[in-house]
């Protein structure tokens, strides 16, 4: 049914026609309609047979996630930013013991400073926490995802993170199709472990392992990644079958063929990137963008044949691995081993700074001609970065870099977090 | 075995034979019917006094659930010993996740299991579910979790075996470490030798704070008490506390023999109190049946060997006593005496 809906709130529709068991969680923004939404319909009856606990921290909600995955429940829970860090510990667990729990992340900046817009610090923070992580380009594709994604993680006993864009998506009211329950019936069929904590059959559960088997242990979990490739595609063609529309996949080419110039992005920044493409192609200029959409496992072979014609990689990303540059550039450079092309990074839209389609036209242009340096920051205040550095160079107590910033900036101090 | 009825004057007495007690009320040790729930071929040091605790108190609650039972563990000496790879000690449902997250991941069990029995269209679930840990797992690093368990009243019955350190890293001081005792981290070195003094929290005082349906505090001296208050809770439903005192020969640098005797000395001295509490209120305490002076407990332990030697540290001695006689007097732990205690202002060892 179309419904004109908050994307927060198309997500708990979504996860509530997928027949959760137990829900948990902990307020963060941007997460909280998602979480607010569930709590409601558990409460109502609207959702039968489920619990919805409310627990005092991240690091429970993910233990809570995890003893009622392994008991057996179909479990769910949702974060962001902060309170993704804070559950990281258990997040490593999850993946480890092979847990099938559906996370969103609601994606948000990392602190310090304390930011709550959105951009992909938190998800890719834990890029290599052994967890599936898929992001959606627009509410309905969010919505999707977390059908889809109940599917892939118990078919691999593997936990999956949907990623949707922290206020741009989550906050944003757009038209939806929300499916019907018969139709998820007949797509998700009822949770079936392969490992319960059952009195009729013990088991013992994540026990230590030492060097003689950790290996092993470590190398399934990889190869449970390597299964989800050819498992997400799948997936994402049944889904077409029964709902009528294309959602999910690897990658997502737009204009691709014959594009000289292939721009590289995750998550909603790909609808603005579509359009300044739209605008540039009219111009008559070759380019294209491949949306990522499943970041981990990371599609090598994907984003090779996808990217293998182009001249250049524009690779932009919401995130920055401090210390070198691009985290999702750093895959994509890896996918296009040997190749002989010119691959830039352009980090943007930390902390939520807009990303307009002015400024991508402009670092589109610059690369053409390349003219990009192969790190890029979008639309870098430069004044405010040297005045900082200049007053490190000439005062010791040079004093808090953000709160300097801030007033050179002119922004008052009395912002509400 | 048979069941021969107790003369009038074995009451009171520790010469009641096992054979003598109501059936109900035996040890079972050589039951066929035991589940012996942590089996023998564990890893625990001889003596080992969470090793003996956690199979009473496993077994009595398998008893207690007709066997449908799973057990959640932290991290810490018992999961280590009972689970080498690939061998495992546990003959019930049992993980492992982290340290500091057993309680919440009982929770989730517990979720689970009363999905489970709605969709079965029970009105509650018969699998129950118990967390358990070491001190440091629970008094601290845990402690979080604990808390949100206990506020939720979630139905999980939370087992901490209390060896007053962290034994598994190799003896560090936990929240739980009694003041002078020598650990990795508290030296018996400089002006107070040893851990301090006016530190520690008691964990059971918190846990009535929460006014949650079932306290109590047990030692391995006396394992009926043990069942008996492990039965007692597995009939309960909500959040349910337990802290078994657990003497470690390893970290405590006493003799593998002496855990029994240790334990007894520890609430015959009045330093551990042993007592049951419901909705926030101690409904029962374990009278001490011959009061001992602090050093009889201190001087077997080499983690103590500091007080004593050529110049005895009377006065540290002397403030354990005075702690022991501030338990004796608010748990009212001898003759008649009524417990005055509320969840504050008490200190134990
Ligand atoms: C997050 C985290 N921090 C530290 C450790 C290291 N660690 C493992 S067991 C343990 C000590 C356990 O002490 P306690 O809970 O008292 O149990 P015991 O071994 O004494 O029975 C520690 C510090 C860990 N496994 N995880
Ligand atoms: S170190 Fe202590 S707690 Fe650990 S197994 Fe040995 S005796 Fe038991
Ligand atoms: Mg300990």
């Amino acid at each position: 049914m179309l419904k004109q809906i908050e994307g927060s709130h198309a997500v708990a529709e979504a996860v509530a026609l997928c027949r959760p068991e137990v829900i948990c969680a902990y307020p963060i923004s941007p997460q909280t309609h998602i979480v607010e939404g569930l709590g409601e319909m558990v409460k109502s009856g609207e959702i039968k047979q489920c619990e919805f606990l409310n627990v005092e921290s991240e690091f429970a909600a993910m233990s809570v996630a995890i003893g009622s995955s392994a008991a057996g429940a179909r479990t769910y829970t949702a974060t962001a930013s902060q309170g993704l860090l804070f559950m990281v510990e258990a997040v490593y667990n999850a993946s480890g013991l092979g847990l099938p729990i559906v996370m969103t992340v609601a994606n948000r900046a990392i602190g310090a400073p304390i930011n709550i817009w959105n951009d992909h610090s938190d998800s890719m923070s834990q890029r290599d926490c052994g967890w599936i992580q898929i992001f959606a380009e627009t509410n309905q594709e969010a919505a999707d995802l977390h059908i889809q994604a109940f599917k892939l993680a118990e078919e691999l006993s593997l936990p999956v993170m949907v990623c949707m864009d922290g206020f741009i998506l989550t906050h944003a009211y757009e038209r939806v199709d929300i499916p019907t329950q018969a139709q998820v019936d007949a797509f998700l069929p009822p949770y079936s472990p392969r490992q319960v904590l059952d009195p009729a059959n013990p088991v013992s559960i994540g026990a230590m392992v030492g060097p003689e088997a950790f290996s092993e242990v470590r190398y399934l979990a990889h190869a449970k990644q390597m299964q989800a490739l050819e498992l997400i595609p799948k997936i994402s063609r049944e889904f077409q079958e029964i709902f009528g529309r294309e959602s999910g996949g690897l990658v997502r080419p737009y204009m691709l063929d014959d594009a000289e110039t292939v721009v590289v992005a995750l998550g909603s920044v790909l609808g603005t990137i579509k359009d300044t493409i739209d605008e540039m192609r009219a111009d008559g200029i070759s380019i294209g963008v491949l949306g990522i959409n499943s970041f981990r496992p990371f599609p090598i072979s994907a984003v090779r044949r996808a990217l293998s014609h182009a001249k250049r990689i524009v690779v932009l990303e919401k995130s920055l691995a401090v210390g070198i540059g691009g985290i999702v550039a750093t895959d994509v450079r890896l996918a296009l081993d040997g190749l002989d092309q010119r691959i830039y990074t352009v980090v943007a839209g930390l902390g939520g700074r807009n990303i307009t389609r002015g400024s991508l036209h402009r670092v589109f242009r610059m690369a053409m001609h390349d003219q990009l340096e192969p790190l890029h920051f979008l639309d870098l205040d430069w004044g405010v970065v040297n005045r900082e550095l200049d007053r490190e160079r000439t005062t010791r107590r040079s004093g808090p870099i953000a709160e300097n910033i801030l007033r050179d900036v002119g922004t008052a101090s009395r912002q509400s977090v | 075995m048979g069941f021969q009825p107790i003369k009038f004057y074995q009451t009171g007495t520790f010469t009641v034979g096992n054979r003598l007690l109501p059936p109900e009320q035996r040890s079972v040790q050589a039951d066929m019917q035991r589940s012996n729930a942590l089996n023998s071929g564990h890893r625990a040091c001889q003596g080992c006094g969470e090793a003996l605790g956690a199979r009473y108190a496993i077994d009595a609650a398998m008893r207690a659930t007709g066997n449908q039972l799973i057990a959640v563990n932290a991290t810490g000496c018992l999961e280590v010993f009972s689970t080498p790879y690939p061998e495992t000690s546990w003959q019930l449902p049992w993980i492992h996740s982290l340290f500091g997250n057993a309680a919440a991941v009982a929770t989730g069990v517990a979720a689970a299991n009363k999905i489970r029995a709605q969709k079965e269209g029970q009105a509650e679930s018969q699998t129950r579910v118990i967390a358990q840990g070491g001190d440091g797992g629970t008094t601290d690093i845990g402690f979080g979790c604990l808390s949100g368990m206990f506020e939720r009243n979630d139905d999980v019955l939370y087992i901490c075996y209390d060896n007053q350190a962290y034994m598994n890293t190799g003896v560090q001081r936990s929240s739980a470490t009694p003041p002078a005792a020598r650990t990795a981290t508290t030296m018996p070195v400089g002006p107070e030798p040893g851990n301090v003094f006016g530190q520690g929290k008691n964990v059971p005082l918190i846990a009535m704070a929460h006014g949650i349906p079932y306290v109590a505090t047990a030692t391995v001296a006396d394992l009926r008490d043990l069942e008996y208050k492990v039965k007692k809770a597995m009939g309960m439903r909500g959040a349910r506390y337990i802290h078994i005192f657990v003497p470690c020969p390893l970290g405590w640098g006493s003799a593998s023999h002496d855990t029994i005797k240790l334990a007894r000395l520890a609430k015959e001295t009045g330093l551990f109190p042993v007592f049951e509490a419901e909705y926030g209120e101690v409904t029962n305490v374990s009278k001490i049946r011959q009061k001992m002076a602090v050093e009889e407990y201190l001087r077997p332990q080499r983690r103590f060997a500091h007080l004593f030697g050529k110049s005895p540290k009377l006065d540290v001695i002397a403030r354990f006593q005075h702690i022991a006689d501030q338990n004796i007097y608010k748990f009212g732990l001898l003759g008649e005496d009524k417990a005055t205690v509320g969840y504050y202002g008490v200190e134990s060892v």
